[in-house]
C-alpha cells in the first residue's frame, strides 16, 4: 500500500501538550514539513520562545536555543554571524515579539539579519493565563481587560507585518492563518518562502500566523477558529506584505 | 619576547581579545569604555571576525549568548548601568552554561550616575548579579598589562568552566596609558564542545537551554552549578599579597584603589608604620583564606575601595573577627589618594598605640 500521509521526518514521534484547538501544534508541523522538503534539518537552527511552545524543541529536532522573553532575534543574530551557513529561526508569541521584544525584532528586521522569524498571533498571553497582549483586539475581553480592551485605557494593536514590512532590511513579510486547510496550505507556502529567502541570502523574513488560543479565549476550539476568521482577521488582513527583490539585500 | 606598546587599557583589553582568538564582539557604547567596541570594530573583520553594534545592551548580552552556543570565543564590553541591563542576559548564560568575556569598567552609580571611575558594582559583580544562584568569574586587574593578561586568562577560564568571566576594572583602568606586551600563547587546547549548537549534522539534536520545570531536576541543575563554583573556589582563586609579613596594618584593595593603596604603603613605611597590602585579584572566587591567615598575624585591617564599603564584608567574612576591619571609601568617581590613606591609616595606627 502506498503511503501518502506520515509524520514528518523532523519531528519527534510524540504528542504535544497543546490544549485541544491549539494552533501551535500545526505550525510546529508546518515548519517540520519545509524542513523536511528543503532537505535542511542538518544544517537549521531554531530559537524557541517563552509561552506554551517553550517545549518546541521536544517537537523539532533541529539545534535549538531557548530564549528569554523577546530576545530570540538577538539570540538567531549571535548563532548567524558565527555560521552564516546556518539556517536560523526564531518561533515568538506576541507578548515576546511584540511587546516585551519589539526593539529586538525591529532590528534585526532593519539589520536584514538573515533569519526566518515564525510570529504566532494568538491576540492574547496563552501561557500565563489570558492576559492582554498587545495584540489583543478592541474590546476583548481578557483576564486584565475584563471590561474589553479600550484603546483611551491601552492603546491600540500592534500590526506587526505592516510595520516590519517599512523596514528596508525585511525582504519577506507575511500574514496567514491556521484556522481552516485552505489557510493551512497558504501557511505553509509562506513559510517555505520565508526560509528560502533567508537560504538566498536576501535579508530578514516572518511570517505572521493568526492562531486559535481556546482556552484562555473561553471558546471551544469550533468556536475559536470561527473568532480567527470574524474577529481577527478583519484588524490583521492575511496576504504577502513584502516579497523579496530577487537580486537580493546588496552591500552599498 | 614581543615588544611594549603605550596603549590605553581598554584598547590593551581589546586587542589581548583578538589575541586570545576572540573573533565575535556584540556590544553597545558607553562611556568610560567605548574605545573597546572602537578598536575592536576596526580590528575584527582584520580576523575574519564580526563587530556588531547591538541597539541596546539587552541585545549585545543576548547576540553573545547566540555566538556563545556555537561554541566560539565571544566577548562584550560595558559600563555599570550598561552591566545593569546585561544582567538577565548574563543569568541565563550562567544557567545554560556558556562561555562567553563581560568587561565591565565601571563609573560612578547608581543610576545614571557619572562618568568618572569607580568600583560600586562590586556586589552585582560577585554576587550573582541577576536573577536565580549563580555566579560568575570575576577577575580585577590593576595595570594595563594585567588587563591584558587577564584578559587572554579569560577566555581560557570561561571554556574550561562553561561559564561568563567578568573582567571588573574601573574607568581610570581603561582610560590610563601604560606600556604593555602580548605574550605569545603557547596553547590553543580548548575542552571538548560537543554541547555547541552547529547544526545536528550527524549526530542528535543539542539543545542550549535553561528551563527545568521539574524543581527535582533544577534543584539538581543548580547543584551541579553549586559543585562548579566550588571547583573554581579550589582552582582560581587568586590574590597578590605585598609586605605583609612584618605589616602591624594591612590594607586591602582591588584594582586602581590597590595601586593607589601600594604608594601609601611606600610612604607609611619612611614613616616607619609598617603597611601591607592584600590585593584579590580574582573577586570570586574572593581569596578568604589569605584573609584569614593575615588576621592570624595582624590584628589591624583597612578597607580601600572606591564605593561606600562592599568588598569590606567579604574581608570580614575572611577575617571571622580575628581583627579589626576598619573602612576607608571614596565614591561618585572620586579617586582616594595615597595621602588620604596614609592619613587613614595613621589615624588607625595612632588610636592603638
Amino acid at each position: 500500500m502506498k503511503k501518502i500521509f506520515e509524520r514528518p521526518k523532523s519531528m519527534y514521534p510524540v504528542s504535544t501538550h497543546y490544549c485541544p484547538g491549539c494552533g501551535h501544534g500545526i505550525v510546529h508541523r508546518l515548519i517540520a514539513e519545509v524542513i523536511d522538503e528543503l532537505g535542511i534539518l542538518e544544517k537549521t537552527v531554531g530559537v524557541a520562545p517563552v509561552g506554551c511552545s517553550v517545549l518546541l524543541y521536544n517537537y523539532i529536532s533541529c539545534d535549538m536555543y531557548e530564549a528569554a522573553h523577546g530576545r530570540a532575534p538577538a539570540i538567531a543574530t549571535g548563532c548567524k554571524r558565527v555560521h552564516p551557513e546556518l539556517v536560523v529561526f526564531t518561533y515568538q508569541g506576541d507578548g515576546d515579539l511584540a511587546s516585551i521584544g519589539t526593539a529586538e525584532i525591529i532590528h534585526a528586521a532593519a539589520r536584514g539579519e538573515k533569519i526566518t522569524t515564525i510570529f504566532i498571533n494568538n491576540a492574547i498571553y496563552g501561557m500565563t493565563g489570558g492576559q492582554m497582549a498587545p495584540t489583543t483586539l478592541i474590546g476583548q475581553k481578557t483576564t486584565t481587560s475584563p471590561f474589553g480592551r479600550t484603546s483611551e485605557e491601552a492603546g491600540y494593536p500592534l500590526k506587526v507585518s505592516e510595520i516590519l514590512a517599512t523596514l528596508d532590511g525585511a525582504a519577506y513579510i507575511a500574514r496567514v492563518a491556521v484556522n481552516d486547510p485552505k489557510n493551512i496550505i497558504r501557511a505553509k507556502k509562506a513559510i517555505k518562502k520565508a526560509f528560502e529567502t533567508q537560504m538566498k541570502g536576501l535579508g530578514f523574513s516572518l511570517v505572521e500566523v493568526l492562531s486559535q488560543c481556546p482556552t484562555p479565549w473561553r471558546m471551544s476550539p469550533r468556536e475559536a477558529v470561527k473568532w480567527v476568521e470574524e474577529a481577527m482577521m478583519p484588524y490583521y488582513p492575511l496576504g504577502e506584505f513584502k516579497s523579496p527583490k530577487e537580486e537580493g539585500v546588496r552591500r552599498e | 619576547m614581543g615588544k611594549k606598546t603605550l596603549m590605553t587599557g581598554n584598547e590593551a583589553i581589546a586587542e589581548a581579545a583578538v589575541q586570545a582568538g576572540c573573533k565575535y564582539f556584540f556590544g553597545y557604547p558607553i562611556t568610560p569604555q567605548s574605545e573597546i567596541p572602537e578598536y575592536l570594530s576596526r580590528r575584527l573583520p582584520e580576523v575574519g571576525g564580526c563587530f556588531l553594534q547591538a541597539e541596546s545592551e539587552i541585545a549585545s548580552i543576548y547576540m553573545v549568548f547566540g555566538a556563545a552556543g556555537t561554541g566560539t570565543r565571544v566577548m562584550t564590553s560595558s559600563s555599570s548601568p550598561g552591566i545593569s541591563l546585561m544582567q538577565e542576559g548574563i543569568s541565563y548564560i550562567a544557567a545554560a552554561e556558556l562561555p562567553c568575556v563581560i568587561v565591565n569598567m565601571m563609573r560612578g552609580g547608581p543610576g545614571l550616575g557619572g562618568i568618572q571611575p569607580s568600583q560600586s558594582d562590586y556586589f552585582q559583580a560577585t554576587k550573582g548579579g541577576g536573577h536565580g544562584d549563580y555566579h560568575v568569574l570575576v577577575l580585577a586587574p590593576s595595570t594595563v598589562q594585567e588587563a591584558a593578561d587577564l584578559m587572554m586568562e579569560a577566555f581560557d577560564l570561561a571554556d574550561k568552566y562553561r561559564n561568563p568571566v567578568m573582567i571588573l576594572g574601573d574607568g581610570c583602568l581603561g582610560q590610563m596609558i601604560e606600556p604593555v606586551e602580548f605574550r605569545r600563547r603557547s596553547s590553543t587546547d580548548r575542552p571538548a564542545r560537543d554541547w555547541t549548537i552547529t547544526g545536528a549534522k550527524g549526530r542528535p539534536q543539542n539543545v542550549v537551554k535553561s528551563l527545568y520545570l521539574k524543581p527535582e531536576v533544577l534543584e539538581q541543575h543548580n547543584l551541579g552549578l553549586q559543585r562548579k563554583y566550588q571547583r573554581m573556589i579550589k582552582n582560581e582563586t587568586r590574590v597578590e599579597t605585598y609586605l605583609t609579613e612584618d605589616a602591624e596594618i594591612v590594607i586591602v584593595a582591588f584594582g586602581m584603589a590597590a595601586r593607589i593603596a601600594k604608594t601609601a604603603i611606600t610612604i607609611l613605611r619612611e614613616k616607619d608604620i609598617k603597611g601591607g597590602l592584600v590585593r584579590p585579584i580574582s573577586l570570586f572566587p574572593f581569596p578568604y583564606q589569605t584573609l584569614e591567615k593575615v588576621a592570624e598575624k595582624v590584628d589591624k585591617l583597612l578597607v580601600v575601595e572606591m564605593n561606600l564599603g562592599q568588598m569590606i564584608e567579604d574581608v570580614k567574612l575572611g577575617v571571622c573577627g580575628k581583627a579589626e576591619v576598619h573602612f576607608y571609601g571614596r565614591v561618585g568617581g572620586m579617586v582616594p589618594s595615597y595621602d588620604e590613606i596614609v592619613a587613614e591609616v595613621e589615624k588607625i595606627v595612632k588610636k592603638r598605640r
